[in-house]
């Protein structure tokens, strides 16, 4: 009897004396059947829209958990809200990395709530994946070298309109109107990045603030000053008032809308169908609503996706086909891994993706990366509104090297 | 007796500090700043009876003072703390101007107007090369001396108490005092308090502005520790949380607001433990019982307990 007790006691102070924690080469958020993955999202708030992205991003990785995970572990994917706060987002990611233990983050939704964990993660030394973002910021490996983005910039759309203009009209004078924020500067600089020395010689500038009543008077001047091509970077009302604005004062220039202000309700409609026709944007993604794609062997995996693991799920919504791609990269970066998940490896594989086609991305739309280049999706093809809808011409382009 | 609780209280406050790993520390420094804004909301509205639903108009405030100066200017911390007072002062003061035609609701919206407002000015174009517009500003959080041999968090979690502590305790002085009384005064009888010879508007502004002070005083709290500041960080979600805060917590009441700091920062956290996709159903349902519990807040139930039964000459006590 009494060995038996102090059997019990020796083994349980043996138990207490071992150090519980993971040995030295078995990485954080991983163990031999599981790797932890954390996000952020606003499933509150103002930008609670934006949540279906993690909830379809949740549903891929129960998929692959159901097809057997990545190298024999299954993924748990922790989404936290943070109701798109900043100092939230601060405490939930280090909720995640600090107290879940988290191998690693992907995906977290926003701008200023990045930019709150930016320097947080990089210190770190948390991979801090494919961000909800399309700020230009993210691509700046050599800085940090821990975050990556994914969907193309504005200042890359801008390097594709530029480079359009200057195949099909070398000698284009420009007029750019664009807001006086950092959404609208990328745009300026997008142009410059192609542009070079002959920025100056070839643009006129005109800018307006979020808050002004309409953009008329930078229209009528921008057409004064001689431009045959107007660039807008613009949020969609004025959007609508610019194309409104051109078409009435008789100006044909070739115009180019940022993707951002393209929607056929909130744009098209309101600044009349007819007086939009040639606009041209950019997109890199299939526009489900497009039967061109009825048949597409890439949208049918996605609806076949939806229809398992996202019953009930708004087909329309676009926010699916991004959170299916993006999706799609961060499991071709698990794959890569091999049976190595640390932080420095997962990070490599991020910095290393083949160019590789994917399911709701337009056909020659890359995702890729290089160590060196950080910028995931760098072209998108051209599409033009023909009065009723968006028409893709031309080949896919990609942005500047900068 | 009291100042015994107090040492106690402050005792047990540094606990945390080697108890707690750092992320729950960064979570508790965030709690005290929490009930730091709390107490400035309770001093006007608690204490003189002022509605505002916009002190996180002051908070924000607070954090682009300290933001600023340290971020493009490379100020210490401890420099901008008084700055940071001035401004919120001075701000506060002004805001509590209308106050004095504006009663009851018609201060609340007024005041809701300017939290409302604040996150867009802090974008405006005029103040954009100061405040960093959208993107906001990048700040290095204060770093312990050598000798104290802390790390970041646990020295940020000290300085949050020290400056929290510190107006706590000025605060509790200044409502014990003759400045107190008068507040409270005004806040249950106007006519009553002018007639005794006390001057409303100043009475009100000034109350105002202190208030102001204190949950300024959070605000650049919360940016050194955040190391970041944004409009979006202050939107008007921020003052309806400190609003609810201080009535869970108690209104009137200075421990109440400690406890109103615990429930804005960790309630929310709770719900969404509770349930990931309805965390605002969870957190309505916890509000709910609280003000059906708790009628007079988390300070009410204290009170309760803490005070002794009053034996009324003529009646059996149970």
């Amino acid at each position: 009897m009494s060995t038996t007790r102090r059997t019990i006691l020796i083994a349980s102070g043996a138990t207490l004396a071992t150090p519980n924690i993971a040995p030295a080469q078995e990485a954080p958020g991983v163990t031999a059947t599981e790797i932890r993955i954390g996000s952020t999202n606003s499933l509150s708030g103002p930008a609670s829209a934006y949540s279906v992205i993690s909830t379809c991003l949740t549903a891929m990785f129960r998929r692959l958990n159901d097809e057997g995970g990545v190298a024999g572990r299954r993924i748990n994917f922790t989404v936290y809200d943070d109701a798109y706060s900043p100092p939230r987002t601060l405490e939930q990611t280090r909720r995640l990395v600090e107290q879940d233990r988290v191998a690693f983050l992907f995906n977290q939704l926003g701008t200023p709530t990045n930019n709150a964990v930016h320097r947080y993660v990089n210190q770190r030394r948390v991979p801090h994946l494919f961000l909800a973002t399309g700020a230009d910021k993210w691509a700046n490996p050599r800085e940090f070298p821990w975050t990556i983005g994914w969907q193309p910039s504005y200042r890359t759309e801008a390097q594709i309109y530029a480079k359009h203009i200057l195949e099909t009209r070398p000698n284009a004078r420009i007029g750019l109107l664009h807001q006086n924020d950092d959404f609208g500067r990328d745009y300026l600089n997008g142009l410059k990045d192609v542009l070079g020395a002959r920025f100056d010689a070839m643009v006129r500038v005109a800018t307006n603030e979020a808050t002004d009543p309409t953009v008329d008077s930078q229209i009528v001047q921008l057409q004064a000053s001689g431009a045959d091509v107007l660039v807008c970077g613009v949020i969609p009302r004025f959007a609508a008032q610019a194309i409104r604005r051109v078409h009435d004062i008789g100006w044909r220039p070739m115009m180019f809308m940022t993707n951002v202000s393209v929607s056929v309700g909130a744009v098209m409609q309101p600044a009349g169908p007819e007086r939009g026709v040639g606009l041209i944007t950019s997109d890199y993604r299939k526009d489900q609503s497009d039967p061109a794609w009825a048949n597409d062997p890439g949208m049918n995996e996605w609806r076949g996706f939806m229809q398992r693991f996202m019953p009930g799920g708004d087909l329309t919504d676009n926010n699916i086909t991004y959170g299916y791609g993006v999706g799609t990269t961060m499991i071709q970066v698990l794959r890569q891994c091999g049976n190595d998940f640390s932080r420095e490896n997962v990070m490599r594989q991020a910095a290393n993706i083949a160019p590789m086609d994917v399911a709701t991305l337009l056909p020659g739309v890359k995702v890729q990366t290089q160590p060196d280049n950080f910028n995931v999706i760098r072209q998108m093809q051209l599409q033009r509104w023909d009065g009723s809808g968006w028409v893709r011409f031309g080949n896919v382009i990609e942005g500047a090297n900068v | 007796m009291k100042p015994l609780l107090i040492a106690a209280g402050l005792a047990l406050a540094l606990v945390p500090i080697w108890a707690l790993e750092s992320f729950h520390l960064f979570q508790l420094t965030l709690a005290v700043i929490m009930a730091l804004a709390v107490l400035g909301l309770n001093i006007v509205t608690g204490y003189n009876g002022q509605i505002s639903l916009g002190h996180g108009a002051f908070f924000a405030v607070g954090a682009y003072a300290t933001a600023i100066p340290m971020s493009l200017l490379d100020w210490s911390f401890w420099a901008t703390l008084p700055v940071s007072a001035v401004v919120c002062g001075v701000v506060g003061w002004g805001v509590g101007f209308p106050a004095l035609r504006l009663g009851g609701l018609y201060l609340a919206l007024t005041t809701f107007a300017l939290a409302v407002a604040v996150p867009q000015i802090l974008k405006h174009k005029a103040v954009e090369a100061w405040t960093g517009g959208v993107q906001g500003l990048f700040l290095l959080k204060p770093e312990a001396p050598a000798w104290l041999a802390l790390t970041p968090d646990q020295y940020m979690y000290l300085v949050a108490l020290l400056v929290a502590g510190l107006c706590y305790l000025l605060t509790a002085n200044l409502l014990r005092g003759r400045i107190g009384r008068a507040m409270m005064a005004v806040r249950d009888n106007p006519t009553a308090a002018e007639a005794m010879g006390m001057d409303l508007a100043s009475l009100k502004t000034r109350t105002f502005a202190v208030s102001a002070i204190i949950t300024g005083m959070a605000g650049s709290l919360s940016a050194a520790v955040v190391e970041f500041v944004a409009p979006d960080s202050f939107t008007f979600i921020l003052s309806i949380s400190l609003f609810v805060g201080m009535v869970v917590g108690g209104v009137g009441s200075i421990l109440g607001s400690v406890f109103g700091g615990l429930f804005v920062l960790f309630v929310p956290n709770l719900a969404e433990a509770i349930s990931r996709s309805a965390p605002g159903v969870i957190y309505g349902a916890i509000l709910i019982l609280f003000l059906f519990v708790l009628p007079d807040g988390v300070a009410g139930l204290v009170r309760r307990f803490t005070t002794k039964k009053r034996i009324i000459p003529g009646r059996e006590t149970s």
